[in-house]
């Protein structure tokens, strides 16, 4: 399967470049021996999905002015939309070797500077959402079309900035805003729960949506996951008559067994021997129980 | 130099980007919740299209400011210096100065004299921090006519640009034939027996110190560096050649603003004994402002007194 020459994929090509993104990430962050892993993947198969149906870009001229704009506001998660963008055709994807080595265009969090197609750099939590309410505050002074969309973690929302800036894009009613919220559960360490492995979750129940929705935000929640049901979601929401925020629910280390829902995968390198597991659960390399359909 | 007194720097501003606006649909504001004392007022006036209340919400603020700028608008800040470069110094850093976007932000009431705010509101080191930030112009004008062009200068050269907006202005010492450069310091008196170097407002205080010093038989040459960022090498040392003996003064802490910038010049090119004076490395308070001038030694009397203690004391 070559990717790049997909026009528009359906939802069966869509999740076969979502698992060949977590293969990449999970590769990259080894081969870099350092980086993030469990918010990268609960964020893997919407950014596939937002790149290849949702977005209207060109990833041969990056800085089109009339592009859509995206804000990975988790900037930690940065290997997820390098891969993504690499399989979409920003850059080779034989590039993501260079993650986080110096001298990359793919530094550890997003740089607007060093890599076309970042459209806000990222890193300290919640300026990059703050940064895509300025984008889209600007589109209306300046008359643009296009739509920003930004990426924002659950645990991100602990940020006083977010709520800043929720106030302000409601004030100014920011029609062409759309905020994914990865929903995981999880943030780097949280607070504890019954045990030191247990973590409570930055929000529980429905209180993110809660929230957004106290805010003023037209709040739609949906599976992060279920790429046609993500799809359906992103697709209802464009003609919102003020910002939105879906709350889209995710699993922290999606996709890789022992990762999913354990708070050290966070940020955490593993050895040669979790390496060929997650390989192998993700269809990269045979085994007894793989279940992808590899290559 | 004539004896008129200065605009108020903030009227300047709200009145100079109202009419860079008028020709330049780029320019925006957003505001802190402050316009009617950074005097934004003015623009929000002349241009509601193009004004942003982000509310009082700083972080926020610098933010929008940020991404506004990727989309080819060049927005002002208009807050305290306090807020701006305090409270919003992580957006500052991250979204500003490190991507190098045209965003230009007001330090407004910088410096001692703030309006009977007190330490909260009082910023003496808005200059060091912004100075040290890669990318970042930071200049502090000295009267109404030099603030004029400054602010058409920080619009035309493209990236960050910090300047220090005083609540008041003090005596003009530009006249209209005065150019203003991004980078360029200037003489604005000569003398022979010391190197006086100031910056911002202050430098008025120091030209009425002058006057007093001369009236005791000394003759201070007297540096106005109103661009700190980039610092104009060579007419410091030209400066500290010319006497061989440099006091700076700042209204602002003596520690890594213009007395750093002027220390770390000399140092590498033309090593001379310095004295640093300004806010000695403590909180400010509120008070009028002619009280605090004078308990911080930052009046012309003031500033007199300490060269002359200065003078006496020197080996």
């Amino acid at each position: 399967m070559t990717a790049e020459v997909i026009e528009r994929p359906d939802i069966a090509e869509l999740e076969e470049l979502a698992r060949r993104a977590r293969v990449a990430i999970v590769k990259a962050i080894a081969n870099a021996e350092g980086g993030h892993l469990g918010g990268p993947l609960s964020a893997t198969d919407m950014l596939t999905a937002l790149y290849w149906r949702i977005l209207n870009i060109r990833p041969d001229e990056p800085m089109w002015p009339d592009r859509d704009r995206f804000v990975l506001s988790k900037g930690h998660s940065s290997i997820a939309l390098y891969a993504v963008m690499a399989l979409r055709g920003y850059f080779p994807v034989a590039e993501l070797d260079t993650f986080d080595a110096i001298d990359s265009r793919l530094q550890g969090h997003p740089d607007m500077t060093a890599l076309p197609g970042i459209d806000i750099s990222s890193g300290s939590l919640g300026l990059g959402f703050s940064g895509a309410v300025g984008i889209a505050m600007g589109a209306k002074a300046i008359g643009a079309e296009f739509t920003t969309y930004a990426m924002v973690g659950d645990g991100e929302c602990n940020e006083g900035i977010v709520w800043e800036g929720a106030h302000v894009a409601k004030r100014y009613r920011l029609d062409n805003l759309i905020v994914v919220l990865d929903h995981n559960k999880l943030q780097q360490f949280g607070w504890r729960g019954e045990s030191a492995q247990d973590r409570i979750p930055p929000y529980t129940g429905t209180e993110l949506a809660d929230r957004w929705k106290a805010f003023g935000w037209h709040v739609v929640e949906g599976d992060g996951h279920d790429i046609a049901a993500f799809l359906e979601v992103m697709e209802s929401v464009q003609d919102a008559d003020g910002p939105v925020a879906v709350v889209a629910h995710t699993v922290k280390g999606k996709g890789v067994s022992y990762m999913e829902n354990v708070f050290q995968w966070h940020s955490k390198v593993p050895t040669a021997e979790e390496l060929t597991i997650a390989l192998t659960e993700l269809g990269e390399l045979p085994g007894d129980e793989a279940g992808g359909d590899g290559e | 130099m004539t004896a008129q007194m200065s605009q108020a720097l903030r009227v300047t501003f709200g009145e100079v980007v109202s009419e860079i606006a008028d020709g330049d649909p780029r320019i925006v504001m957003v505001d802190g919740d402050l316009g009617s004392s950074t005097r934004a007022d003015i623009f929000e006036e002349a241009h509601g299209d193009r004004f942003f209340q982000m509310g009082i919400a700083e972080q926020n603020m610098l933010g929008v400011a940020a991404g506004m700028a990727t989309v080819g608008l060049i927005p002002f800040v208009s807050t305290f210096a306090c807020f701006a470069v305090a409270r919003a110094l992580d957006p500052v850093r991250v979204l500003v100065a490190q991507p190098n976007l045209s965003v230009k932000i007001m330090g407004g009431y910088a410096g001692l004299l703030a309006g009977m705010t007190g330490k909260t509101h009082l910023m003496f080191d808005d200059v060091s921090i912004m100075r040290a930030m890669p990318n970042m112009t930071v200049v502090a004008p000295a009267d109404d006519v030099e603030a004029r062009q400054a602010l058409h200068a920080i619009v035309d050269r493209d990236g960050p640009a910090y300047m220090r907006v005083t609540r008041q202005g003090a005596l003009r010492i530009f006249d209209e034939d005065y150019q203003f450069d991004i980078g360029r310091a200037v003489v604005v008196r000569e003398g022979s027996d010391l190197t006086l170097i100031s910056s911002g407002v202050q430098t008025t205080r120091v030209l009425g110190a002058s006057e007093i010093l001369a009236g005791q038989g000394i003759d201070a040459h007297v540096l106005h560096v109103p661009t700190i960022k980039p610092i104009d090498k060579e007419a410091i040392v030209d400066a500290a050649e010319r006497t061989g003996f440099v006091i700076t003064i700042e209204d602002h802490t003596i520690i890594g603003g213009l007395g750093g910038a002027v220390a770390e010049t000399l140092a590498e090119h033309s090593p001379t004994p310095m004295r640093f004076h300004g806010i000695m490395d403590v909180y400010g308070e509120s008070g009028p402002d002619e009280a605090l001038l004078e308990k911080y030694r930052l009046s012309a009397g003031q500033v007199a007194a300490v060269v002359s203690e200065h003078l006496e004391a020197r080996p």
